[in-house]
């Protein structure tokens, strides 16, 4: 049951090819995490459409492949979502994981649509179930619930039962 | 009822000549509950859209109110075909938040179900491909051999399709007598069945012209659009996560990943079958090399101890109860376990914040991603191809809708 702890000095992880990239590129990176045998970086809400174009262009190691957008409520904390994106590498086998975080009134941050189109429907899932608005998204609607539903369900103000 | 009766989620008529029409849900072609929503010209798809969440259950939001054991049972709803296989990415994904180690006859055992599971989903797969598109009598021959398949999982957990069978930490039982005779049976009788298959479709000039050059899909658009597993090896691109990123002792068995230059609909069917000869190969090698020793982790604040301990030993008593009542707390961490299901990358995210139920459990599904293709795959074909575009990427509305 033994666990190694967590790194989490940038400095120290400079060498995964994912943070060099980032960090040559000068995108705000916020943080960076590496634990269990994956790498996460934070970057700044601002960057990511950049941080996503430099990764999937990035010639030393493509992350060429977006397997998820996902999120997580830290609700009452703030700033209370974060946005997660899982990036994989098909040439070199490579998982990467970008982290955002957005604050808890209205929660928005750009799409990553234009570079992989993969990201429509992944991004209307979290528009659905968390109310995080993706600004530049083609058709930003709810997939999974009715259209007229009320409130995002995933979110942890959000009961269980549903309000009715 | 009121889900998707507003006019919003459907396409406005554009141009004067053509016409909307609705596939689904209740079309027999679309897997389950599916609504396609088609602008036609004619017999020509000007535009199609994919609607979904008619199965919507919640289940991730279901999941942040359980322990963490008790959402291995949710697990099998997600993929009612390949239940297994969603148990295992589960599994694994909290055995490596708690950094556990799994006894080697466990790994095994779940390596040969979980191929054994590829066969039932593949074979599922098939018979309705093959129906869709107007081949009867493939169906029951595939449902023949599922047959069996359902019988080992039912000897093996009690139950045929939602077995909840990998624990956190190992398996729930050991394997009865008499089960890996009746696996072996079957791996040698199957490979013979797969060729009775083969001779009813691969050389058949019908099969032929349904399926050759049909919803073509190159591999740029695949990778764009996130499709994978046999969708993604269609086209050409050579990924399979067992092979490339080993889970569960896969770096032990020998196979090789078939893959497919033309991206049509025969790719993607070829790929499957011979996927279907590699997993029997499989099971056949685990049957061979399978150890002896425990299937349970010896972590007693985590697995269930077993029925003999707790009539005797204090502590296999205490321990179940806590197990039970309070569950186990797992480590503040998260991690994204992906595996190769049937229809491609099945990954769980798990979030923890140190409580024994998950803050956050996401699922990535393959055929969500997958679905995306449709609209590459049938613009500008006709709507008959639209059937067999939807057969081929082997939709599962359980898993998208979750």
């Amino acid at each position: 049951m033994a666990l190694a702890p967590a790194i989490t000095d940038v400095e120290e992880l400079r060498g995964h090819p994912a943070l060099a990239r980032l960090l040559g590129a000068s995108v705000v990176v916020e943080g960076a995490k590496f634990d269990r045998e994956e790498m996460t970086i934070y970057v700044d809400r601002t960057a990511v459409r950049e941080a996503c174009v430099l990764l999937r262009d990035n010639p030393a190691c493509p992350f060429n492949f977006l397997s998820d957008v996902t999120c997580v409520d830290w609700y009452p904390q703030e700033p209370r979502f974060e946005v997660v994106y899982h990036l994989l590498s098909i040439p070199k086998k490579e998982r990467v994981r970008l982290k955002v975080r957005l604050p808890g009134s209205s929660p928005a941050i750009e799409s990553v649509t234009s570079v992989w189109p993969s990201a429509n429907f992944f991004e209307r899932e979290v528009y659905d179930l968390f109310g995080v608005r993706f600004n530049g998204h083609p058709y930003l609607r709810r997939l999974l619930m009715p259209e007229n539903w009320e409130g995002h369900p995933l979110r942890k103000d959000y009961p269980v039962e549903g309000y009715r | 009822m009121m889900a998707h009766m507003n006019p919003i989620a459907s396409l406005e008529p554009g141009r004067d000549r053509t016409m909307i029409l609705n596939m689904g849900p209740q079309h027999p072609s679309t897997h389950g509950v599916l609504r396609v929503i088609l602008e036609i010209d004619g017999e020509n798809v000007v535009r199609i859209m994919p609607d979904i969440g008619y199965l919507h259950t919640g289940i991730e939001k279901t999941c942040e109110a359980k322990f963490y054991q008790q959402v291995v049972p949710l697990t099998d709803r997600i993929d009612y075909l390949c239940p297994l296989t969603n148990n295992l990415c589960y599994c694994l994904a909290v055995e490596k938040l708690l950094g556990l180690e799994i006894p080697p006859k466990a790994q095994w055992m779940r390596v040969m179900l979980n191929e054994l599971t590829r066969i039932n989903s593949h074979l599922v797969w098939l018979g309705t491909h093959a129906l869709d598109i107007g081949a009867m009598s493939v169906f029951l021959y595939c449902f023949r051999e599922r047959e069996d398949i359902l019988r080992m999982f039912e000897m093996v957990s009690g139950q045929r399709m939602m077995t909840s069978y990998f624990r956190v930490g190992g398996l729930a039982l050991e394997p009865p007598l008499g089960f890996f005779d009746f696996v072996r049976q079957f791996a040698n009788r199957f490979p013979g069945n797969v060729d009775e298959y083969e001779n009813l479709l691969t050389g058949n000039p019908i099969w032929g012209l349904r399926t050759k050059g049909v919803a073509r899909i190159t591999a740029e658009d695949a990778i764009a659009l996130g499709a994978s597993g046999p969708t993604l090896r269609g086209s050409g691109v050579d990924i399979d996560l067992r092979r490339d990123m080993p889970y569960s002792g896969y770096e032990n068995f020998k196979f090789k990943v078939p893959v497919s230059q033309d991206g049509d609909v025969f790719a993607r069917y070829i790929c499957r079958v011979q996927e279907l000869r590699e997993s029997i190969s499989m099971v056949q090698q685990a049957l061979d090399g399978m150890p002896e020793g425990p299937i349970k982790a010896d972590a007693p604040k985590v697995v269930l101890p077993d029925r003999e301990k707790m009539k005797t030993q204090m502590e296999a008593l205490i321990y179940h109860f806590k197990i039970i009542t309070e569950g186990f707390a797992v480590p503040a961490g998260e991690i994204y376990q992906a595996v190769e299901s049937p229809r491609g990358e099945m990954g769980y995210y798990v979030v923890s914040d140190g409580t024994a139920k998950p803050y956050r459990v996401h699922m990535r599904s393959a055929c969500l991603a997958n679905l995306q293709l449709l609209s590459k795959m049938c613009e500008g074909r006709l709507i008959a191809d639209v059937v067999a575009a939807i057969g081929s990427i082997d939709i599962v509305l359980g898993e998208i809708d979750r």
